[in-house]
């Protein structure tokens, strides 16, 4: 009953061997092809979710649901709803005193919109990175460590491993390890946006929240963030807004494209983008509007 | 000239024009009472005129020229001065002319009629006494015990002199600390003594306690009248020992005058010192203004203690109006439902700003001094009533006062401050669970410190210089004792304490020496014009500090 309200996107594995979009794809597709051998287990799970910003509803029923331990990129046009979506993963929204929800978010069977939920634990588990760095006016060490000494963490040797260890993951280690007690401002922004991942990943989330994270970098800096999500969806369920299309298609292993606040289609990454079952996706992204 | 107006070239010299206007206000401001102000203590020479007045009598004065003044001759007619016919103009000097004790002015106008030429022989002295002001004259002999030991014509004279002046100022400096030290501790015990005393009486303990109290007490009280004892004897061989050299000085009348060394402070000669020597002499006095306390009404003398109590009363004003200005701004911004309640609070607290300060002063004196003051005293000081204590103007209330003066300025910037911290960082912080307390005292609020010391500055700026409240709630012409000393608690919050503004205002208005009083206006004025420099450098340094530490990706 369940399958018919939402749109799951384990179905279409086996359409994977159609030809990639780009050569980006190409090597990506390998990989998956090799992971899409692991059982996908649903991670999150949506259930015709609306939200209203005082009288304007700015999503209208959702529902998907987010496999574990992939890439998942929410796309469209600017206003179509997708950070929205995204925010209320970890209920950023709730900071908005006017922003109403209804329906149902399930992260691993439990709704995380339910009374008895700590929103602090909640987001605790689901980090997020912002479309801008915004690391704190710290040193690159506390900046990593902050989320660690929320939970009580002092001891010098839990920090440090955990800081080396982040840092690390966010493959920023060698560039800043001989300056870690620097102001965090001191860096490029592409490092500042590893530095935000490197702090977001520290605390050990499930869940990883990318909102447009590399719409304010260049190039280069945007090539070491996308290695860094192949990187980092070994252990993490990665949920990634974009604007980009040809990003999308590079990083993720499925997609859902957005509009006016609707969940157009959502599916395989390769499928969604060779092959869209609606004109509204192949419109867009064949670039005839958004 | 339609295409010059186009070119926006006029828009450019009247801005510039503005700024130049403004920057000639302000150098002139600070010119003006720099050069008034520092020119004072310049040693300058003394003259001694000979004139024959118009009744035909030879006078001889000594005094230093202070200014000249063309009037014309109807003007110095109707003054009573006696002006031939021909004459349209005339020139008159103001001479400082000292010798208040014998003559009982300090300056006096002659006109330049009838003055020979002005000589400045170089054995004029100016002594500078502690009371009657500067004495002018020639010496005749220096005095031991009352037998001359030098005369002007040894060549050891001047030494001698100096030597001697030296030794007394030494016995001076040891009888103000035997005064201020030990016989003010011994002030200071005594009193204790009797508001334990009185306690006794008004809630009397148990009969054995209260015997064994009373023991206590009389027991203390003779140990110190004993100790008093001991001192006085020591300060009455002091005090013997410093009269025992005398100056024996000639006047410009001729008559001879004896000064006892005991009430001299300096003696010079200025018409003998070369530029280098005078220059000496200028920082000696310079120093000395800043360093010591008022004489003679507060004509002569430093001003330390109006300086010191500017500097302390603006501490404590920092220390109340800080965390009151920043956790009510804190309030204000980060937790209050925005509505109609925090619009009303805003534009009252921002409107607290602009009522005058006198009223602020009302106020202080009302509800500070007399209500809370009054209560404090009942409770806590009831030995010592009817005296007040709190009940009473004081340094802790003059501060409160300008504390709640300037709770609008801390207010204000610490709530722009708040309002200018991109919300991505707290959305950064908020997204790694923290919550919204964690957030705002780890992140928000170091990223505000340097608002909030610009709030700081501008309020020690506004409180350093204001006068019209402080009159009302604890500023005094003439305070005995500084706020801060070495008996417990050290700091006397509840003492009266001098200021600077008040200071200007009291030496410039309410001096019996109007003459004498006018440079020490400009000189004070220049001295808490450099404080507040000091006190904003001091908080701007600190703030440049923060800001490089909390320098956010926006700066």
């Amino acid at each position: 009953m369940m399958s018919e309200t939402t749109q799951s996107p384990a179905g279409s594995v086996t359409k994977r061997d159609r030809p990639s979009v780009s050569a980006a794809g190409a090597r990506l597709s390998s990989e998956r092809e090799h992971m899409s051998m692991a059982a996908e287990e649903t991670k999150i799970e949506v259930e015709k979710l609306n939200l209203y910003y005082g009288n304007d509803q700015a999503l209208h029923n959702v529902s998907l649901t987010i496999p574990e331990k992939r890439v998942t990129a929410f796309i469209g046009p600017s206003g179509c709803g997708k950070s929205t979506l995204l925010r209320c993963f970890n209920r950023m929204n709730d900071l908005v005193d006017i922003c109403r929800i209804d329906g149902r978010i399930l992260m691993d069977g439990k709704n995380i919109y339910d009374r008895d939920v700590d929103v602090a634990d909640l987001r605790r588990s689901v980090g997020m990175v912002f479309q801008k760095p915004n690391p704190f006016p710290k040193s690159i060490y506390e900046n990593v460590a902050y989320g660690l000494r929320l939970q009580g963490v002092t001891s010098r040797r839990v920090l440090d491993e955990v800081v080396e260890k982040s840092l690390r993951a966010a493959a920023l280690w060698d560039e800043v390890k001989d300056r870690l007690q620097d102001n965090a401002f001191g860096m490029s922004g592409g490092q500042q946006q590893r530095l935000v991942i490197a702090r977001a990943i520290a605390i050990e989330p499930e869940v990883i929240l990318l909102d447009e994270p590399a719409s304010a970098l260049d190039p280069i800096s945007t090539l070491k963030i996308e290695e860094l999500i192949n990187e980092l969806k070994r252990e993490y369920t990665i949920i990634i807004v974009t604007h980009n299309m040809q990003q999308a298609a590079r990083v993720s292993d499925y997609t859902a494209f957005m509009y006016m606040g609707n969940l157009v289609e959502y599916g395989d990454t390769d499928t969604l983008f060779t092959n869209p079952g609606k004109k509204q996706t192949e419109d867009y992204i064949t670039g005839r509007y958004g | 000239m339609k295409q010059w107006f186009k070119s926006g070239t006029p828009w450019i010299w009247l801005n510039g024009g503005a700024v130049a206007m403004c920057m000639i206000m302000v150098i002139g401001l600070i010119g003006l009472i720099a050069v008034r102000g520092f020119s004072h203590f310049w040693p300058s020479d003394v003259a001694l005129i000979n004139l024959t007045t118009a009744a035909g009598e030879r006078v001889t004065l000594i005094g230093e020229p202070v200014r000249s003044q063309v009037v014309p001759a109807a003007v110095a007619r109707d003054s009573g001065e006696v002006v031939p016919e021909n004459e349209e103009l005339v020139t008159r000097h103001l001479i400082k002319l000292g010798n208040r004790d014998q003559t009982g002015r300090d300056f006096a106008w002659y006109m330049q009629l009838g003055m020979e030429e002005w000589q400045y022989p170089q054995d004029i002295y100016v002594v500078e006494r502690r009371e009657w002001g500067n004495f002018y004259g020639q010496p005749v002999a220096l005095l031991r015990d009352g037998d001359v030991i030098s005369r002007p014509e040894d060549s050891s004279f001047w030494t001698e002199l100096q030597d001697s002046v030296g030794r007394s100022l030494a016995l001076f400096a040891q009888i103000r600390r035997l005064e201020r030290g030990e016989i003010g501790r011994i002030n200071t015990g005594i009193e204790r003594l009797r508001l334990d005393e009185r306690n006794l009486e008004l809630n009397p303990p148990p009969a054995d306690i209260e015997a064994r109290e009373r023991a206590r007490i009389e027991s203390a009280r003779v140990q110190f009248d004993s100790d008093y004892a001991v001192l006085r004897e020591e300060l009455d061989v002091i005090y013997q020992s410093t009269r025992r050299d005398t100056l024996r000085m000639r006047t410009s009348d001729g008559s001879e005058i004896d000064i006892t060394l005991a009430t001299i402070v300096r003696v010079t000669a200025p018409n003998a010192m070369s530029v280098f020597a005078k220059a000496g002499q200028y920082v000696e006095r310079l120093w000395e203004f800043m360093s010591d306390e008022p004489r003679e009404a507060n004509t002569e003398g430093g001003i330390f203690p109006a300086i010191f109590g500017t500097v302390t009363m603006v501490f404590v004003m920092s220390i109340i109006v800080t965390p009151f200005g920043i956790l009510a701004a804190i309030y204000l911004r980060e937790y209050a439902r925005q509505g109609t309640m925090t619009r009303i609070i805003r534009i009252s607290v921002y409107n607290l700003a602009g009522v005058p300060s006198i009223v602020y002063g009302v106020f202080g004196l009302g509800f500070f001094v007399y209500f809370l003051g009054g209560n404090i005293d009942q409770l806590f000081y009831e030995a010592s009533l009817p005296a007040p204590t709190f009940g009473t103007p004081g340094l802790f209330w003059a501060s409160l006062t300008l504390a709640l003066l300037t709770l609008p300025i801390v207010i204000v910037s610490t709530e722009e401050g708040l309002a200018r911290i991109p919300s991505t960082i707290r959305q950064g912080s908020l997204a790694l669970g923290a919550t919204k307390s964690e957030t705002l005292w780890k992140v928000v609020v170091p990223l505000a410190t340097p608002a909030m010391m610009t709030g700081l500055i501008l309020a020690i700026a506004r409180a350093a210089g204001e006068v019209a409240p402080l009159m009302l709630v604890g500023v005094v012409k003439l305070a005995p004792t500084l706020p801060v000393d070495g008996t417990f608690p050290f700091i006397h919050l509840e003492r009266k304490i001098m200021h600077l503004g008040f200071h200007i205002y009291d030496v410039g208005f309410q001096s019996p020496n109007v003459e004498a009083a006018r440079p020490l206006v400009y000189a004070t004025a220049l001295i808490l014009v450099m404080l507040i420099v000091v006190l904003n450098l001091t908080a701007i340094s600190i703030r440049n500090h923060l800001r490089e530490r909390y320098r956010s990706a926006g700066d």
